[in-house]
């Protein structure tokens, strides 16, 4: 009897988990991971806000929702179907806020995860994809990373001709800004502060994923003699280093900046080269560490080499959100999103 | 008893090392101004004649350093004087000014202000506010409880609200935009001066020269209140007003700093207990001595802080890591100076 009833159970378990994994054809992950490739591709489970953006560009149809809920000026640039749909929590990344019975609950076909493919969350995909049975791949989210991502992406979700799109689209803007960039000599290249925070005085160390997209662009991160990641930093630390460009993500700080006496004298402050980035729908350039970053490349470009990005923001931005964010936005939407608004 | 060097000695050592701090502080950091510059500086400014300073130079000294060099000494002798002012009231040496949750009432009222994207004044009032929020409810939940030492009731009540309080900072942390509020809010509980500028240093000094004229003015009672309550009160001491006067006037002075410079912990332990070691524990001593000191060591550990790195350290790390080994010293070798 109790046999029976194990079998039952353990036959239950296996039909909910059995249409995921039964076909045989795998695809190998990011980490190395053999990943099933789901048979029916109806629903995607974002781990992370750059999952959930990188699929809301590749496939938005199946995108199950987002670790947190887009707010009003963001819904404005996305296509209002889908950016409506509910708040999932995050499985990964800094602190695990999704219930694993609610994740059940959506029945996902497949569970994506793009960022890091250090042991913590391989670790933790492995963990997840034995627990509940459902296919859970981990995409590499470094910023040179992306198009390739795209690729394996494409091939995970059945999707492989809009991702190539979208991969050669991203490899062209890198291409072109590397090669823009390179042709800088080292002493013509800004030294850049990057400043976050209400007082202005987090920054990036070198290296830090917070300042990739600064440091790809050639510019001289003033943090970047010192490797990490985050970090505070006091005023008179900046006006030592006297930064010829600051670029900011807090609107606070960019509009305080100009009349506070005590930044004055600092050379980027004085010069009226304090930049607050774009930030909808989602941001240009620190955070979602994912393809949303790829428009601040030209925007960076624009400020730290003029002579050497002649591009019209409007219109690239124009065509950027209506390839990747699938709703075309007008020249109001639009100089709202350079103004740095949230 | 004759304790160490005597009222005066405590205050003259105070001041010279309070002085030592200063100098040391304006001379060194990591923008290329010295002591000269700001003797040359402050002649200047007093003179009305051309410093030939850089204008870089000027705003370091006016700007930066010199409100946070005053920010520091501040925060410090606040939490020194609230700490020995509560070790006395508690009759207990391991009290420190935050026993009572005014710390913890005005983390969680700083990461509240981060997580609703308040301004820099928004989240400092909502940390001020919470520390003394915090301790209002410690002080009205412990006194209605009538049984027992209402001592050891109050600073258990404190320890068990502050506890409360921490999880809901965990709370914040844990709904926090992890990109972006949730390194605001670790830098924010780890305690900096590293964002002091001038507009800081009113709200700053209003609530912490009340606080300590306050505490200052009751010395002398202190003295008394520190004996056991039956004696005090035999000696004719209304204990109930005056250890009022004491919690609040300690409670404003700590949420003031706590709110300028994140939470700092240490300073307010291990302070009073170098001032007893030099001067005793009799409070009329004690006090300004221990304000003084407090003064001079937080100044000193904050410019160590600014000036070690380009990166600051956080102060609540470096008080943690000086404070745990002179802590332990003090206990090995000053016993007997308690009481």
């Amino acid at each position: 009897m109790s046999v029976n009833r194990r079998a039952v159970v353990v036959g239950g378990l296996a039909s909910i988990a059995a249409p995921h994994i039964a076909r045989a054809e795998t695809l190998t992950d990011a980490a190395g991971r053999a990943v099933a490739i789901p048979s029916r591709m109806e629903r995607v489970f974002p781990a992370g806000p750059p999952a959930a953006i990188t699929h809301y560009t590749l496939q938005p149809r199946t995108l199950l929702g987002w670790p947190r809920a887009n707010r009003g000026a963001e819904l404005i640039y996305l296509d209002p179907d889908v950016a409506t749909r509910p708040e999932l929590g995050r499985l990964t990344g800094r602190g695990n806020t999704t219930n694993l019975e609610v994740l059940l609950q959506l029945r996902p076909d497949l569970i994506l995860d793009i960022g890091s493919t250090a042991r913590t969350f391989v670790e933790t995909a492995d963990r997840v994809q034995a627990q509940t049975g459902i296919p859970y791949a981990l995409l590499d989210g470094r910023f040179e990373a992306i198009p390739a991502s795209y690729r394996l992406h494409g091939r995970l979700v059945g999707e492989t001709a809009w991702a190539e799109e979208l991969a050669r689209y991203c490899e062209d803007i890198v291409a072109t800004c590397r090669s823009r960039v390179a042709s800088v000599p080292r002493e013509r290249r800004p030294r850049v502060y990057y400043a976050r925070g209400p007082r202005g005085l987090d920054t990036g160390l070198g290296g830090s994923i917070n300042v990739e997209t600064i440091e790809f662009m050639g510019a001289v991160n003033v943090a970047g003699g010192t490797r990490g990641g985050l970090a505070t930093v006091s005023l008179e630390q900046v006006f030592a280093w006297d930064p010829e460009v600051i670029i900011t993500i807090d609107r606070e700080f960019a509009g305080a900046v100009r009349r506070d006496p005590s930044w004055a004298g600092v050379r980027a402050v004085t010069e009226g080269r304090v930049h607050l980035s774009p930030k909808l729908p989602f941001g240009w350039v620190d955070f979602p560490p994912s393809v949303n970053r790829m428009p601040g490349l030209i925007w960076l470009g624009k400020i730290l080499y003029p002579s050497l990005f002649p591009e019209d923001l409007v219109a690239f931005t124009r065509d950027f959100y209506a390839r990747f964010y699938h709703r075309t936005p007008n020249d109001v939407q639009i100089a709202a999103v350079l103004e740095g608004r949230e | 008893m004759r304790h160490g060097i005597g009222a005066l000695g405590g205050i003259a050592l105070g001041t010279a090392m309070l002085a030592l701090s200063v100098a040391i502080a304006f001379s060194v950091g990591r923008f290329p101004v010295g002591f000269a510059d700001l003797v040359r500086a402050l002649w200047a400014a007093a003179s009305g004649a051309p410093s030939g300073l850089s204008p870089a130079a000027e705003a370091v000294i006016f700007n930066i350093r010199g409100p946070r060099v005053v920010a520091a000494i501040l925060c410090g002798a606040a939490l020194a004087v609230a700490g020995a002012a509560f070790q006395g009231l508690f009759r207990n040496p391991l009290v420190s000014p935050d026993i009572l949750g005014a710390s913890s009432g005005a983390a969680l009222g700083a990461v509240l202000g981060i997580f609703l994207s308040l301004g820099i004044f928004g989240i400092q009032a909502l940390a001020f506010g919470g520390g003394l929020l915090a301790v209002a409810l410690v002080y009205m939940i412990g006194s209605s409880i009538r049984s027992g030492d209402t001592v050891l009731i109050l600073v258990l009540t404190g320890v068990v609200v502050g506890s409360l309080l921490g999880a809901g900072v965990g709370l914040m942390k844990y709904l926090a935009d992890p990109y972006n509020q949730l390194p605001a809010m670790t830098f924010w509980l780890l305690g900096s001066l590293a964002g002091t500028d001038r507009s800081d240093l009113a709200p700053l000094f209003g609530p912490i020269a009340l606080g300590t004229a306050v505490l200052l003015a009751l010395r002398w009672r202190m003295n008394v209140l520190s004996l056991p309550e039956e004696e005090a009160r035999a000696l004719g001491l209304a204990t109930g007003p005056i250890r009022i006067a004491i919690v609040a006037a300690a409670t404003l002075v700590t949420s003031a700093s706590v709110a300028a410079a994140g939470i700092i912990g240490w300073v307010g332990l291990i302070v009073p207990h170098m001032a007893r070691f030099l001067v005793g524990p009799e409070f009329g001593r004690l006090m300004p001595t221990a304000a003084l000191l407090g003064g001079g060591y937080m100044l000193a550990i904050d410019t160590l802080a600014r000036s070690a790195a380009q990166v600051e350290i956080p102060l609540g790390i470096l008080t943690a890591a000086i404070g745990t080994p002179v802590f332990i010293w003090l206990l090995a070798s000053s016993r007997k100076t308690w009481t």
